[in-house]
This record gives C-alpha cells, structure tokens and sequence, in this order.
C-alpha cells in the first residue's frame, strides 16, 4: 500500500513543516501588546500594504533631458576653457545631444581634438568614467569637433542622478518628520516613493518636487538686461528672471556660479532681528566661506545675486566683506515656506527636476474598512468552502477543510518569511486559493467514488484515487502557476500583490495534497484496524 | 459510522455533448464576434489606471450622499466633466479625466490643482478615502504591460500544455483560454464596467484557472484513449466529458462560493476584480466542456501515438509511486 504508507520520518517531516508554519503565522495574529513581549528573533510578520494601513505611494520621473542638457552644458564650458587654455580659437556649442566645438581656422582641429581628448581624459567630461562615456571625434563639416556621450554614458548618468536623488528625497522626508519612507528607484528614470500613514500629500511634493539648486553670482557691473536684450548678452552672462516683489523683474548674471547650495554646512528658517520677516540664515563649508569672503571683500560696494533654480531671490548690496561665511537669505518668504527652503536646502540640490507621474493615497479609515471586508470575505469564504465540501464528502471533506485551512497558514507562514506585505488584491487571492485549494480533493475524492463504482474495495479505491488523480492536480496546478509567474515579473503594484499570494497557493495546494492530506487519510484507514474497511464515501451507482 | 457526504451530482451520465457541438460552437462563436464588435465599436470603460486622470472616493462625514447635488458642485469646479458614481447611500466615485498641460510637468500640476478644486471643495462635508492618479506616461505603460501580461501567459500554458500534451490538444487548449479572456473582455465592454489593473489580474487568473478543467478534461480523454482503443473519437470524448462532470462542476462550484465570498462582502476596490472572477469561473467551466472537446474532435488525435506513449507514463508512474 504504498500510497498510504509513510515512513516515521517522513511523517515527522510532514508534521514539522506543518508545525513550523503554523508557528511562523502566530505572530500576525497577536495584539499589539503580545507581539512586544515575544523575544526579537521571534517579531517577524506580515507588513501591511499602504492600501490596507493607509499611506501614499508616490512614483516620481527624473528629467532625463534637464540631466543631458546641464551635462552638455557643463561640457561645454570645459571645452570653452580648454580651448582658452590652449590659446586655440574656436566657438563650443551644444547641438542636439552633443557639444560642436567649431575651430576658427579648420587647420586647427587636430590640435584641437587631442586637447579636448585630454580634458575629457583628466576632468573626465565632469564626470567620472568620462572617457568612457563621451566620445570625442572629428564632425562630418571640417574644423568641427564633436564631443558626444555614449547610451551607456547617459545611462550612468541618470543612474547616478537616480542616486543622489533618492539620499536627497530621504533627507527631505525625514526631516519633515515622516519616517518609516521607502525610497526606491524603479525602472530607468523613476523614484517610487511610499510613506505609510500620510494622507495629504500637498505638502510633501512641495518639499520633494523642488529641485533647490542655490547660487550665488556675480552681477554684470554696468550692463542691465535691458541694454543687454537690445545689444548682445555678454559672453559668460546670462538674464535671470526674479521672484515676484523683487526690486527688479530681471537681472544680468554672471552664468558660472560664485559659489552653490554644495558649499553651504547649514540653513534654517528663522526671524529677521529687525523687520522680523521670515528669512532664510545659512553657514558655509570651509571652502565655501573663503569663495564667499574672498568674493565679498573684492566687491564691497557692489550687489551680487541669491539665485534658486535659476530665479533670482535677492540682490543684496555688499557692505562689508562677508568672512564668517555665513549670512541671511531674505526674499518674501512665509515662515513655512522658509522653513521648507532650509529644509531643502540643508538635504541638498537636485540634479534635475522630477515628476509625479502616479500617485495614490488611502486614507486610514478605508484601509481598515479594507482590512475588516478582507476577514469577513475570508471567513464567510471559509465556511462556505467548508460547508460545501462535508456536504459532498462527509468526513474526507472535513479533512480538505482542514487542509484548506492550514494552507491558509501555510501561505502567511511564507510571507512571514520572505518579509512580503500583504495588501487587498493578496486578500483576494488567499480567499480564491480557499476555492482552487480543495480542487485538488475534489479530484481525488471524485476518482476514489469513481473507482468505488467500479467495485474496487475501498482501500483500493483510495489508493488508486490518489495515485490517478496526482499528474492530473500537477497538471492543472501548475498551469495557474505559470499565470502567477507572470503576473509577477510583469505586473505592477496590485497585480503583483494578487500573484504572490496567488502563486504561493498554488505551492501550497500541492503541497498538501500530495503530502498532508494523504497522511490524514492514511492515518484515517489506520484507525480503522482492519484491512477491510468500510467505503470512505458514499456512491451512487450508475444509472444504467 | 462516518458521515460520508452527500453523491448528489449524477453519475454515469451520458449526456451526447459532442452531438450539440454547432449549437455551442454557433453561440460561442456568435458572442465573440458581439466581443469583437463591441470592442471594436465600443471599446472598453478604461479605469484611471489605463486612461490617466484621477479617481477619487469620498464618503459622506454624515447622512446620506445626494448625487444630484455633488454632480452640480463638480460640474461648476471647471476641471471638465467629473463622472460621480454612487456606492451605497453615502460614498461615491469621482472620476476627473486628464487635464490638459503643454508637457508631462504641466499636465501634472493641472491634474493637480483640478484634484485640489474637488477636494477642496468636497473637505466640508466628505471624507476623502482614496485617491488615485496616473499620469498619461505610466497609462500607456500599463495598458501596454497589461497586453504583454495576458499575452505572456496564454502563451505560457501553452507552452506547457504543449510540452505535456500532444499539439491538438495545447491548440484546443488555447483556443478556450483565448475565448475565455475575450468574452470575459467582451462582457466588461457590454455592461460598461470599470476595466482597470485589478480585472487585468483577474483574466490571467482566470486564464489560469479554466485552463484546469481543460487540463483534467485531455487527461481522462487520453487515459481513455488508451483504455478504450477501438471507440469512436466522439463517443470516447463524449464519455471523457461525462466521467469528468462531476469533478468539472462541483470545483467549479467551489471556486465560485470563494469568489462569490468576495463579491458580497468585498469592498469597490476589487469589485471589478470579483465580477470579472466570478464571470470567469462560469465561462471557464463552459469553455472547458463545449469548446475545447469540440475543437480537439476537429483537429483530430494520432491515436497510435497516445497509445505507444503509454509505456513511458507507466514508468514514470511507477517511478512516482516508489517514491517515499
């Protein structure tokens, strides 16, 4: 009898995994109270997704093309340099997604290219790994030099961007005093961002969208930008537009920054002394302060400009060089607004501005509603599977229930330990595993009638039940494992929610039918003393 | 005394499926050109999930919710046409469609800031319970993975059912898998419901789970194939089909009760999901029976082959029965 046989250990096998899952599960359904007081090792269970416990999920887009074109622009500037260094003439340029460095005597070009191949080797293409990453050969027009980052140059570069972008979200958010944030990059361009427990999200992408980029430049000593629009902008200077309520609408900077948000130690929001509005005070690094106080005390008397993402802020006049390296930011500010600034400032600049491009918020009380339907569809799920299967099957189909109900366990025993969350779609999953579960008995139980019909004893009938009825659940189960499969690499969100609990179904349903429910029975006929037992299920005979 | 169930599903039935084959054919194939048609005319009632834009629910802080009146409200915001679906007496659906913006940074601030008029203007009196946005980039995406998903794992049973049957049968297979999934598409055009990721998931469930009755259905044809070497092909599939009933029916049933678990007592965030479920198991399980059988009488079986296969699988039979 070999279908009903097992060995003592493989019995103590079966048991110990059943054993030991049911245990892993215990402690999701301990009070809160209860779970602290097990010992640490043992405080592992089942997170709850943001659609049950409440929470944003936030899925954010870096501007690729801002990241190519400041990296161009910063090529460019290299070249312009290099080339002034090197006493060559010729007109750098950003085309499309390369820089063109245009030789003013053709003849030049190949002096050219080896000093540009040079810089990018030493400064790498302000970069690292710039040689790698841009190429630097002879255009297609003579005396034309085109400088060009490789796809995988690019890649890097977002991936880099993708980096920073994440450690400044996570600084922005923790000191907004959310914590419990999970920040992770997903796909090419994009960050995913879920906070638990926030419900408004207004304030939050205030603080995140925000690239935060803060300059300090020098301002052209007599042109305005008027003059400047009429005649020519001066090479290296560039026409800012100002906050509202400036004392000007725009100004004409120098483009190359004296010294940026990099350098600053420290901001915070706090109260102007003597007008008592809202301003921004802020402490240079070392290097910063001596930029700062070098640049102040060569231009007392002349105004320079506080630029955050290329909009001018204020244009102070300086009145004594500014050693100490710190100083004040005024510039209509609210006290909240102040404080965000400070807060952006202190985590750090963007590289490039970002996106919302999904978003979704359950409030709390919907995921409790949730989390209550959730159980309610289980339990009635439960009975009714239940109900059903000793209405067909008696005894052996109080034993499916039974099995049913511990591969319920068994599923949240695995979550348990891969660390998963469980959301509403895995709900409905588990729920649909009840179903799917006890086909596997049908099956079985169906074949073992149909063999009873056929007049095989009973033991007979049971065996043979078992072993005709496993390639067809293998089968038929392993078909929805495929779809499962699917469902996870592909899916997004909810749908791969659904496929974990879906697929660890399927798992567990053959799992148990191959394993417990054969043991159960086996036990049953053990029970039974005598080799001629009686019909485990009733059946009709054919109608002939 | 064991209490042994109740064998209340007739047995040894021999209904003459296969003599009614162009009946149930005809019909199927009269609903998936309707599918066709509908899908093609019609389209489908993407959810915010497919077509961008916002999906927010509120429920009333007291009373009742009055429809009439939250539809003014909405329509007087100036964020186009909110559709406000009502749930019980006092929650509701507000769909906003994508708001129009010159790239995809201004599409979202005005998405934005039309979700703030409605919030706004709904925060005295409703409680906003979700709220859902999806910018037109990421719909796209997830309509196009949607495709690939139901296309992936289509082919992925077949793959598998190829790899354990012969080709009639992955082929028969698969052609009721794709019916299944395209009435199921079909119906949600019909009824104009909601179509967004949840029912997206539901068909590859389903896919998933009608391919099982069909899987059970070839196993009892082939087992009877070798068993009964002589009868006709339609008689042996009708007999299949028979012995199989039981089985076919009562799973069926089983999965329905869970589903329909969910349907009552659920809440509107998967509602789509279980109806597409429920829709599913019934489809699935007629699919089984009255299309797949038909087309693998059609397509016709090498018989001689199942029959000298069967030395193999009584190997590995034995093989699994040594097994501890």
């Amino acid at each position: 009898m070999s279908m009903l046989y097992f060995s003592r250990l493989y019995q103590a096998m079966i048991l110990g995994i059943c054993a030991l899952g049911l245990l892993l599960c215990v402690p999701n359904f301990l009070s809160k109270d209860q779970f602290d007081a097990l010992p640490k090792w043992a405080q592992n269970k089942i997170g709850l997704g943001l659609d049950l416990r409440g929470g944003a999920h936030m899925l954010m887009t870096i501007d690729t093309q801002q990241l190519r074109k400041d990296w161009m622009d910063n090529i460019r500037d290299d070249a312009r340099r290099t080339l002034r260094e090197g006493k060559l003439a010729g007109s750098p340029s950003v085309v499309g997604k390369a820089v063109e460095v245009r030789m003013a005597n053709p003849a030049d070009a190949d002096v050219g290219l080896t000093a540009l191949r040079r810089m990018i080797q030493s400064v790498g293409g302000s970069g690292f790994g710039g040689a790698a990453n841009l190429k630097v050969d002879k255009g297609s027009d003579p005396g034309v030099i085109v400088i060009e980052p490789s796809d995988a140059g690019f890649t890097e570069r977002v991936s880099n961007a993708i980096a920073t972008s994440i450690e400044v979200i996570r600084k922005r958010i923790d000191s907004s005093g959310t914590k419990e944030a999970n920040i992770v990059r997903q796909g090419f361009d994009r960050i995913l961002i879920q906070i638990p427990g926030v419900e408004d999200t207004a304030q939050l992408k205030e603080l995140i969208g925000k690239t935060a980029k803060l300059t300090f430049h020098d301002v052209h000593p007599t042109m305005t930008p008027e003059e400047a629009r009429r005649t020519r902008v001066p090479s290296g200077f560039k026409i800012f537009p100002a906050v509202r309520g400036e004392f000007a609408t725009e100004y004409l900077l120098k483009e190359t920054a004296v010294v940026g948000g990099e350098d600053l130690a420290d901001a915070h929001g706090a109260f102007d002394q003597r007008s008592s509005e809202p301003i921004i005070s802020f402490r240079f690094n070392q290097k910063g302060a001596r930029a700062f106080g070098e640049f102040t005390r060569v231009n007392v008397g002349r105004p320079f400009a506080i630029v955050l993402d290329n909009t001018v802020l204020s244009a102070p006049v300086i009145r004594d060089a500014i050693l100490g390296g710190s100083g004040q930011i005024s510039g209509s500010f609210t006290a909240e607004s102040a404080n965000n600034l400070a807060v952006q400032l202190r985590s750090g600049a963007l590289q490039a501005p970002l996106t919302i491009v999904e978003e979704r918020v359950v409030g709390a009380s919907l995921g409790q509603d949730s989390i209550e339907a959730g159980k309610r569809a289980a339990i009635i799920g439960m009975i009714g599977v239940a109900a059903f299967m000793i209405f067909a099957y008696g005894l052996f189909g109080l034993f499916a229930s039974l099995c049913a109900a511990l591969q319920i366990g068994l599923i949240i025993a695995i979550m348990t330990l891969m660390g998963s969350t469980m959301t509403l779609p895995g709900i409905a999953g588990i729920v649909l595993t009840l179903g799917m579960a006890v086909d596997s008995n049908v099956l079985i139980y169906e074949r073992i009638r149909e063999e009873l019909r056929n007049k095989s004893s009973p033991l007979k009938a049971i065996e043979a039940g078992f072993s005709r009825a496993y390639l067809t659940i293998l089968d038929s189960q392993l078909t929805s494992f495929v779809a499962g499969l699917i469902m996870f690499v592909l899916g997004s969100g909810p749908i791969r929610g659904f496929a974990v609990t879906l697929t660890l179904g399927v798992v567990t349903t053959i799992f148990t039918a191959f394993t417990v429910t054969r043991l159960i029975v086996s036990w049953w006929v053990r029970s039974q003393g005598t080799s001629k037992i009686e019909a485990p299920l009733s059946y009709k005979m054919a109608r002939t | 005394m064991i209490f042994k169930g109740v064998d209340f599903f007739p047995h040894g039935t021999r209904f003459p499926i296969l003599e009614y084959r162009k009946v149930f054919v005809g019909l199927t194939l009269a609903a998936a050109v309707l599918s066709a048609a509908l899908l093609l005319t019609r389209g489908l009632n993407f959810g915010v999930d497919f077509k961008g834009g916002s999906l927010i629910e509120i429920k009333a802080k007291s009373g009742t919710l009055d429809v009439v009146k939250l539809r003014e409200t909405l329509n007087g915001l100036g964020v186009g046409e909110p559709q406000v679906q009502a749930v019980g007496d006092s929650e509701a659906l507000i769909r906003i469609g994508q708001q129009p913006g010159a790239d995809a940074l201004a599409e979202s601030r005005s998405q934005d800031a039309a979700n703030k008029k409605v919030t706004g203007s709904l925060a005295a009196n409703f409680d906003i319970r979700r709220t859902e946005v999806v910018g037109p980039a990421v719909s796209q995406e997830l309509k196009s993975t949607a495709v690939l998903a139901i296309i992936a794992s289509i082919l992925g049973i077949a793959i598998y059912v190829w790899f354990r049957f012969e080709w009639q049968f992955a082929l028969a297979a698969i052609v009721a898998l794709i019916h299944d999934v395209f009435i199921t598409t079909g119906l949600f055009s019909l009824l104009w419901y909601e179509f967004d990721l949840s029912v997206v998931a539901a068909l590859l469930t389903l896919a998933g789970y009608s391919i099982n009755d069909t899987v059970v259905i070839f196993d009892r044809v082939r087992e009877n194939m070798r068993k009964y070497k002589k009868m006709e092909m339609v008689d042996l599939l009708n007999l299949s089909l028979n012995e199989t009933l039981s089985r076919t029916v009562l799973t069926a049933g089983v999965t329905a009760i869970a589903v329909l678990a969910l349907w009552l007592f659920g809440t509107t965030v998967i509602e789509a999901f279980t109806f597409a479920m429920l829709f599913g198991v019934i489809i699935g399980t007629y699919s089984s029976i009255f299309i797949a059988a038909p087309i693998l009488l059609w397509l016709g079986v090498d018989r001689a082959a199942i029959v000298g296969e069967q030395k193999s699988d009584k190997a590995t039979a034995a093989a699994k029965a040594g097994l501890p």
